[in-house]
């Protein structure tokens, strides 16, 4: 049997080099390689593939959003995620088993209503719901007003669910790899060649490529990628940390997210509750957990599961995310001609990666901006034409 | 947890402050700048990997603003100290 993907040389010049061996660096590299005929690309990662965010994220897929952009584009993205056990020929464990966001206060409801109306709009499935009908799919949950802060109703997004999200790295590396698009693996980039405001080449610890188009799809680092190539990005890293307990009987066959108490949980197929909660609460490059993060973290899960009080937290970790000041990613152009910007994640990244692969393969493959990114331009910013994307954040921050 | 050094009530637990980001100078003649320059100063950020000059806010304690010089990737803080012309060029 052959390996998933090859071990190559680095070659001196590519047609495309792409930054970033996460799902969108890999996903772009796939979309080039097998609908736009740019077979000549390579995808540099400082780690292995999917050590990022890519390998961080709690693996929630969802397209419930509140912009009407942002559901459009979450909604491609679910699209792309159904079918690609198929089309990338590998057990991504997509299960689409329904996602339930809690309101606790009457402000939470009514943006909540917002979102159900949005989405149903742009042909989402999304509706609010009552305790009654939450208890029924959610039966773990205390839906009476005991608790300090009651479940008054949720917004309830079926299709919204979990996948395998080291399966989908692996899955567009493969068929990457399959189209010859070249994964380098420890190739940390040092420096961005630029002459006349035009991409010349990439400077990388292996070595110089030539190359006149280069993406950045690395998340967190996304502004000192940036930097080398002398452009400033509306971003700040922040850490994200999750965790998981103990694997317990199932239980729990919903994604439960809670705003309000800042935390979302679902259970995975070992067992295991996967959990997450708030940006950290200082900007940083630091991927350590905090004794702050677990603290909090539990004390909110037992708050809204109150059966939950002694299993035992397993492991937590950190990812670093890009975040951006609406809350939504910066796709497209820049003003350096051949430098292409995959950045400003935050903490919908995974999410997206299927469509935002797709959709900068056609941009650079083009050289024009699709229709569904072009509201995520970086030259929003300077016209002041913000998304305003925070109220559908099941992340707190 | 990270310790922060308040220039009025020595040294606290972090989770007292409130991280106000990095220092940047508003645009010196704010009547003159044009969108550009304010969209820059609104939005953009250097956002560094390494060390960085930003400001603290002392929320649950004396209230004061100060500026502290934090490594981002260790959270090593090198020094805390008060606003002033002298300090901050």
């Amino acid at each position: 049997m052959s390996r998933m993907w090859q071990v190559h040389e680095l070659r001196d010049r590519y047609d495309a080099v792409i930054i970033g061996g996460g799902a969108h660096g890999l996903c772009c590299a796939y979309y080039l390689a097998s609908e736009h005929g740019i077979n000549n690309v390579a995808v540099l990662e400082k780690r292995y593939i999917g050590s990022g965010g890519s390998g961080r994220n709690t693996a929630i897929v969802r397209s419930n959003y509140l912009t009407p952009a942002g559901v459009r584009f979450y909604d491609a993205s679910l699209k792309l995620y159904e079918r690609m056990a198929v089309e990338l020929d590998i057990n991504v464990m997509l299960s689409q088993r329904g996602h339930i966001t809690l309101a606790h206060n009457d402000i939470s409801l009514r943006t909540m209503r917002r979102r159900a109306e949005v989405n149903r709009l742009q042909g989402v499935e999304s509706r609010l719901i009552l305790p009654d009908e939450i208890k029924q799919l959610c039966p773990v949950l205390d839906v009476s007003d005991r608790p300090r802060y009651p479940i008054i109703g949720a917004l309830y997004h079926p299709p919204g669910g979990i996948i395998r999200h080291d399966a989908v790295v692996w899955g567009y590396a493969h068929q990457a790899d399959a189209h010859g698009v070249h994964i380098h693996q420890m190739t940390e980039v040092t420096g961005i060649e630029v002459s006349g405001a035009k991409v010349t080449g990439v400077k990388t610890n292996r070595g110089q490529i030539k190359t006149e188009t280069v993406l950045n799809a690395t998340a967190g680092w996304c502004s000192t990628i940036s930097a080398m190539a002398g452009l400033r990005l509306p971003v700040i890293t922040s850490p994200l940390q999750a965790a998981v307990t103990e694997p317990l009987k199932p239980f729990l066959d919903v994604v439960v997210v809670s705003g309000s108490l800042h935390v979302y949980v679902s259970q995975s197929d070992r067992g295991e509750l996967v959990m997450g909660a708030s940006v950290d609460p200082f900007p940083s490059y630091s991927s350590r957990g905090s004794l702050d993060f677990a603290e909090s973290l539990a004390s909110h899960i037992i708050e809204l599961m109150p059966g939950l009080q002694r299993v035992r937290l397993m492991r937590q970790w950190a990812g670093i995310v890009d975040m951006t000041p609406d809350y939504s990613p910066i796709m497209g152009f820049t003003p350096v001609e051949g430098f292409f910007v995959d950045v400003g994640w935050g903490t919908y990244g995974f999410k997206a990666s299927p469509i935002a692969g797709k959709m900068l393969a056609e941009c650079i493959a083009t050289k024009r901006t699709p229709d569904l990114i072009t509201p995520f331009s970086l030259s929003r910013f300077n016209e002041f034409d913000l998304m305003g994307e925070a109220g559908a954040a099941s992340v707190g921050h | 947890m990270l310790i922060l050094k308040c220039p009025n009530c020595g040294q606290r637990n972090v989770s007292e402050f409130r991280n106000g980001g990095e220092y940047r100078p508003r645009p010196s003649r704010p009547l003159d700048a044009d969108d550009q320059q304010w969209s820059n100063y609104v939005f953009f950020r250097h956002n560094v990997s390494g060390l960085q000059k930003e400001w603290w806010y002392h929320r649950n304690g004396c209230g004061l603003w100060f500026l502290a010089e934090r490594h981002t990737k260790t959270n090593e803080i090198l020094s805390t100290f008060r606003w002033g012309p002298d300090r901050t060029e």
